[in-house]
């Protein structure tokens, strides 16, 4: 077992462990290098070890204040069925066939955000500060400087972020930033059952995926592995999979996450060659004037448009 | 600095109506409404522009804003192709104009342009690519308007995939910087081309105007009997 973290202290109001002062990005602005690095944490999700009881979605929907509205079965198990601005986490069922046993296998695999350490959100955002990165690899939503434009879900290599129809602004998980900040881990680690969440520093988690990853190799899953995908530089949620070769399978978690090329020229390059072109035509026309003059109507211009209507009656 | 002498603007005895008052307002909703969503929209194409959204009152109020004033435009701007669309097609002295682009911007090089109707090859270029730009810009824009999406799935059936809004938002950004380069050129022509505004304020221009910029048009009116001639001037402005 995960020696699991102690419950705070209450006798003392503490100030919280980092803030504004730890950003090392912020969406369509800057920040100064933080002073600090703070240590990188993570949630590990060991897929092999969930029991599918949704306490995690319990937990996040008390501990956020958030309720989600009775929705309609579509014959599966996950609910609600898909992530809202209120079910910042669901837990996504599969039953899947594993043709090299034909047996099936009911997968099972919390989803929400992944808190990239590259983030295809922020890099999409063009609110000033409406997503934060925190140095410990927290990815965060303000939603006061958010203004609802959804361009965070086109950013997103795992389609997470949803936009409030209440308010207008977008939700994701947190990883309960609020809790950390006070020693705490995630809401959802702390309700699970059985140890599938566990909270603590990156470097923790990935040796205790890897004490994990053995234990599911002695028991036959040869292909068991850590999700810590490289394409996004890493994340800060992970995933232990008994399947590493195949994440698709679980509910269609990306093989190969990568902020989309699209994204990228859409929010790089092509800005400044959008922006130069614009202004390039703008100095086009005043050259065009100070060289050329204006085009003025002449006195012969006028007598032949007169002699021209005076032609006829 | 020159001096504003009679020789610089001569005295009109013809004026030529050129754009009905309907005409003129529904042009100019089509400018408000295009200037509105140009500065919302550049405000969140670049973060160095986003505060042009103070103009909108707040980052909020610029999106919401931006896709229904798109909408306006959109309607606005079918009045404008209905109504100047057959003054638009192609014909045959359009491409001699076009070969002698260079004489077209140069002033005074009238003489070794072929005469024009109402509109001239350029003219022309600025009506029909802001049309395919406006319909580009629309289906890119119905694609990235988040607050619409439910809208569209409900009641139309289209869903929009998380890939086609990536496309969608490419599209867009770049169907953007070329309608704004038209406009620049729009806009521009009317200022170099002294009294091309008249046209679009008071509705008129003069007779030398259209003598010099629009001879066929002009032929044209003075045959239909469609042009002001001020015979003295005891008589005009009655």
């Amino acid at each position: 077992m995960f020696p699991p973290l102690p419950n705070p202290d209450v006798s003392a109001q503490k100030p919280p462990l980092f803030g504004e002062q730890d950003l090392v990005r912020r969406s369509a602005s800057r920040v100064p290098a933080p002073a600090r690095q703070l240590t990188p944490v993570a949630k590990l999700i060991d897929v092999s070890k969930c029991i599918g009881c949704k306490a995690c979605q319990a937990a996040c929907l008390e501990w956020n204040d958030l309720r989600e509205k009775v929705g309609v079965n579509r014959g599966v198990l996950d609910n609600p069925d898909d992530l809202t601005p209120d079910s910042l986490t669901v837990m996504r069922f599969t039953e899947w066939i594993n043709p090299s046993t034909d047996t099936l296998e009911w997968l099972i695999r919390k989803d929400g955000c992944m808190h990239c350490a590259e983030p295809g959100c922020l890099e999409a955002c063009p609110a000033p500060g409406a997503i934060v990165q925190y140095s410990n690899g927290i990815v965060d939503f303000i939603h006061e400087n958010c203004i609802g434009c959804g361009y965070c879900i086109k950013g997103c290599p795992f389609n997470i972020p949803r936009i409030s129809r209440v308010d207008n602004t977008a939700y994701k998980c947190t990883l309960c930033s609020d809790r950390i900040a006070v020693g705490q881990g995630p809401a959802c680690q702390k309700a699970c059952p059985t140890q599938a969440i566990v909270f603590g520093t990156k470097d923790e988690m990935k040796a205790w995926a890897d004490l994990r990853i053995k234990d599911l190799k002695s028991r036959g899953f040869d292909k068991a592995g850590l999700y810590d995908p490289p394409g996004v530089s890493g994340t800060h949620v992970m995933y232990v999979l008994h399947h590493a070769d195949q994440p698709h399978i679980y509910a269609g978690l990306p093989d190969n996450p990568r902020i989309s090329p699209l994204v990228r020229a859409w929010k790089g390059a092509g800005k400044y060659a959008g922006l130069g072109l614009i202004a390039l035509s703008v100095v086009a026309g005043v050259i065009h004037h100070l060289v050329q003059g204006p085009n003025r109507v002449t006195r012969h211009d006028e007598e032949e448009a007169e002699r021209l209507a005076g032609d006829k009656p | 600095m020159t001096d504003r002498t009679h020789d610089d603007i001569p005295e009109a005895h013809v004026r030529v109506p050129r754009y009905s008052g309907s005409a003129r307002v529904n042009h100019w909703i089509v400018a408000i409404s295009f200037i509105l969503l140009g500065l919302s929209g550049l405000a969140l194409f670049h973060p160095s522009l986003f505060g042009l959204t103070v103009l909108f009152g707040g980052g909020q109020n610029a999106r919401w804003l931006h896709p229904w004033l798109g909408i306006v435009l959109v309607v606005a701007f079918f009045g404008l192709f209905v109504r100047f669309v057959s003054q638009n097609l192609p014909e045959r002295t359009d491409i001699t104009w076009l070969a002698r682009l260079r004489y077209a911007l140069s002033a005074g090089g009238e003489d070794y342009l072929p005469e024009v109707g109402k509109y001239n090859a350029g003219q022309k270029f600025v009506f029909w690519s802001q049309t395919l730009l406006i319909l580009v810009l629309l289906g890119s824009g119905l694609c990235l308007w988040q607050q619409g999406q439910d809208y569209l799935e409900r009641t139309l059936g289209i869903h929009v995939s998380i890939e086609t809004m990536r496309w969608a938002a490419v599209i867009h950004a770049t169907a953007a910087v070329l309608t704004i380069i038209v406009f620049v050129i729009h806009v521009y022509s009317a200022i170099w081309v002294r009294g091309t505004i008249d046209a679009m304020t008071s509705g008129t221009v003069t007779g030398g105007w259209g003598w010099r910029h629009h001879r066929r048009w002009l032929r044209r009116k003075v045959r239909e009997g469609d042009v002001d001639v001020e015979h003295s001037k005891g008589a005009s402005g009655s």
